[in-house]
């Protein structure tokens, strides 16, 4: 009896005790979601809410400043295929990537392993390598405006120096845009930081085993340090991808801030300066959504195959 | 400092522009200031900018009207900015916005059409500059009343062009071979350096003056029909852009230009690196306190068939259809624009002036009652003479103004021919194709735009 009764409690005790951990489950879940509350609702109410509104307005002709909005189906989408200027725009863009994405990553990369042989002076270094990330936008296309002239900038005079060709950064319509990537080049600093994070985080014994067994330099770089930091590479060429398709703020204070005057014509036109003339200038928001969604489906598909064909040469150390 | 580097230096320099006036009262607004009472909320001007030219107009208003509490934007017209004041809870009673892009606003019933207004505070249209009034007006309804007039001149170097053996006062600039050959002469090249710009014709931005000397506006029928493909504006295009060979091409002239220290004491008038170039009036004002010494001759521009012309723009004061105090809106932009108001501020202009001992060279209006008691009461330039005659020149051409009418795709239109003279500069397209094609692209634009 007494056995049978002891039995029971302690069934009973157990049952309490699981409801206890259930319920502290619950309650671990209910007060993680409610940490992270500010962020899912700053996402749904200025992120996906106005994603999804501009999906509908890219299927409408919607103007700001008219009250009447009409449904016009995928209009926009066939406007864009026959506006040359989308073309050109994103011809532009295309082009800046191809040579942005893998600029930045290759200089960042040569930098931060500059950085991670300095000694004291490495705080200095790093600060001065981040300082341009600092830099507001339009005082960077301002500055270059001035590095860049044609006549006496910086960087003709130090080419001319050289005995090189000074070309028009910013009047010649076949140099406005390699004027535009030495300038976003210059900005290289975030992507330095993040290798040289990854570079601290090497373990010396490979290296050290790299030696004894006769490895080259070369060989040590190639077989260590790319692979064991392929997933800062993979992280930078992701990102830096995003902002270069994205880019707008310096070109635009260089060449579009006064309309008028903007004597690169085309040169600088690039995708997201396009887009915005479209939403602000001409009232068109309805096309400029639908250019929009055209962006962020070209960036889907280029970060899809990336992260695809990422699997064959980023390596995780947990994996 | 380059051209690149003007805009905000040339917004300063527009905000200090400079007047004097006397005592002279033909246009008093009209209401009862007593009935005007409530908020009202001004946007694109500030108080708080330090221009003083606004700081006493708002001061007028404040005293005739002391049951109005006004407030401001403190910032210029931007569209962005403005179609999230649109959009906002509290949207703008008035707007101060330029003129050259008031007609998509008309288009799409943001202005409230001012024929009421007129009638209730009185406002004689026929005292403000016709230029400026077609601006503004669609259909016989005006929709705003201008407040700058910003016209356009020749400055020439008195000097540069002494040293080549041309007299500034009587080259015929109405002949372009004539300033073809000028320019030519004027041009200076050293081992293939360009040391000096002979005549600059400011493109693409002055096509519109170049045009309409021409005989060709570059848009008509109040700003439903582009006139690009006009022949007449397709020979404007090719002439001014001719301009730039003799200084080594398109590419060589920007590069030199961008150089220019263009607010500064060494600007382009004082290093002799520039003899001539139409400008507009604002910059007679930048000179006049940067290089005062610069010896300069202003003349009108010219139409081929010698007559004087100009091309202007400017700020207009309208009226928000979203405004729930009409009665004030009405009497704020009334004051703001009204003779008695501008002569109030070129007054004080004209003080403040006379303690820092700079010339006083006026401040250009929309309404041409006050800019004639502004230059024939207030404005003294007799100290000055070079200037004297220069404020001469351009108050004998705003008569002869003209502007772009208020079209429904004013920015589209400005993109598009904009983009065309950009095309035919740089050399990847030749004129009378690229206008043809565009005149045909932005006619379906305005088509499409027009309510």
């Amino acid at each position: 009896m007494s056995t049978s009764t002891e039995q029971r409690r302690d069934t009973s005790r157990r049952q309490v005790t699981g409801k206890r951990r259930m319920t502290k489950k619950r309650r671990e879940s209910v007060w993680a979601l409610i940490f992270i509350s500010p962020w899912i609702i700053g996402f749904l109410v200025f992120m996906a809410g106005p994603m999804l509104w501009s999906l509908w307005l890219s299927f409408t002709d919607y103007d700001p400043l008219v009250p009447d909005t009409n449904f016009v189906g995928i209009e926009n989408y066939q406007q864009m295929i026959e506006d040359p200027l989308v073309r050109v725009s994103l011809w532009n863009t295309i082009f800046f990537t191809i040579f942005n994405v893998p600029g930045t990553m290759i200089i960042g990369l040569v930098l931060a392993m500059m950085l991670n042989q300095v000694g004291k002076a490495a705080g200095f270094f790093r600060t001065a390598f981040y300082l341009p990330n600092v830099t507001p936008a339009v005082a960077v296309g301002a500055l270059f405006l001035l590095l860049l002239n044609g006549r006496d900038g910086l960087v003709n005079n130090a080419l001319g120096a050289l005995g090189l060709p000074t070309p028009s950064w910013l009047n010649d319509p076949a140099f406005i845009k390699p004027g535009i990537i030495m300038m976003m080049l210059w900005s290289v600093g975030s992507t330095v930081i993040i290798y040289l994070a990854a570079l601290q985080t090497l373990p010396k014994q490979l290296y050290e085993a790299a030696r004894i067994d006769g490895a080259s330099p070369w060989q040590q770089f190639r077989s260590i340090t790319v692979p064991m930091i392929s997933g800062a590479i993979f992280f930078t060429l992701i990102i830096n991808t995003i902002a270069s398709l994205q880019l707008f703020t310096e070109v635009y204070a260089m060449f579009f801030g006064q309309q008028e005057s903007g004597a690169a014509g085309e040169a600088a036109l690039f995708y997201v300066i396009y887009l915005f003339q479209n939403a602000f200038e001409f009232f068109n928001m309805g096309y400029a959504s639908a250019m929009a969604w055209l962006l962020f489906a070209i960036i889907g598909v280029i970060t899809f195959v990336q992260v695809k064909t990422s699997k064959r040469w980023v390596y995780y150390e947990g994996e | 400092m380059s051209t690149r580097r003007i805009v905000p230096a040339l917004l300063v320099a527009m905000l200090v522009f400079a007047a004097c006036g006397d005592d002279d009262t033909p246009s008093e607004p009209s209401a009862d200031p007593a009935d005007v009472t409530g908020d009202l909320f001004a946007f694109g001007f500030g108080y708080e900018t330090g221009d003083q030219i606004a700081q006493v107009r708002i001061d007028e208003f404040r005293d005739a009207y002391p049951d109005v509490d006004v407030s401001f934007s403190e910032s210029g017209f931007d569209n962005q900015t403005f179609l999230s004041a649109l959009a906002s809870g509290e949207p703008p009673d008035v707007v101060n916005l330029p003129r050259s892009s008031i007609g998509t606003y008309i288009a799409r019933g943001v202005l409230e059409p001012l024929d009421e207004c007129i009638e209730q505070e009185e406002i004689d249209m026929d005292v403000y500059y016709p230029a400026g009034v077609g601006q503004v007006t669609v259909d016989g309804t005006h929709y705003a009343i201008p407040e700058f007039f910003n016209s356009r001149v020749w400055m020439i170097n008195n000097t540069v062009f002494e040293e080549a053996g041309i007299d500034p006062a009587t080259l015929d600039l109405s002949d372009w071979d004539a300033i073809a050959a000028a320019n030519e002469q004027l041009t200076q090249m050293d081992g293939g350096q360009l040391n000096r710009i002979g005549i600059d014709p400011k493109l693409p931005e002055f096509l519109p003056l170049w045009s309409n000397s021409n005989g060709a506006p570059m848009l008509l029928d109040e700003g439903r029909t582009s006139n690009l493909d006009d022949p007449a504006v397709i020979e404007a295009l090719e002439f001014s852009n001719s301009l730039h060979e003799p200084a080594g091409g398109r590419t060589t002239f920007l590069d030199f230009r961008d150089t220019w220290d263009f607010f500064g004491a060494e600007n382009q008038f004082a290093t002799g690196e520039l003899a001539a170039m139409p400008m507009e009036i604002w910059y007679l004002n930048v000179l006049a306190e940067a290089s005062p010494d610069v010896d300069l001759t202003v003349r009108p521009f010219m139409t081929r068939e010698g007559e004087p012309i100009t091309f202007a723009d400017g700020n207009s004061w309208a009226i928000s259809t979203s405004t729930d105090n009409a009665a004030a809106a009405c009497a704020f932009i009334a004051t703001m624009t009204s003779t008695e108001t501008w002569v109030a501020a070129a007054e004080a202009r004209a003080e403040t002036r006379a303690e820092e001992g700079l010339a006083n060279l006026g401040v250009y209006t929309g309404n041409r009652e006050a800019d004639e008691v502004i230059f024939t009461e207030i404005v003294d330039l007799s100290e000055f003479p070079a200037m004297a005659e220069a404020v001469e020149v351009i108050r004998e051409v705003q008569d002869q103004a003209v502007a772009f009418p208020p079209s429904p795709a004013a920015a589209e239109f400005e993109a598009a021919w904009v983009a065309a003279v950009n095309a035919v500069m740089t050399g990847e397209a030749e004129a009378a194709a690229e206008l043809q094609e565009t005149d045909e692209a932005i006619q379906a634009t305005i088509d499409a735009a027009v309510p």
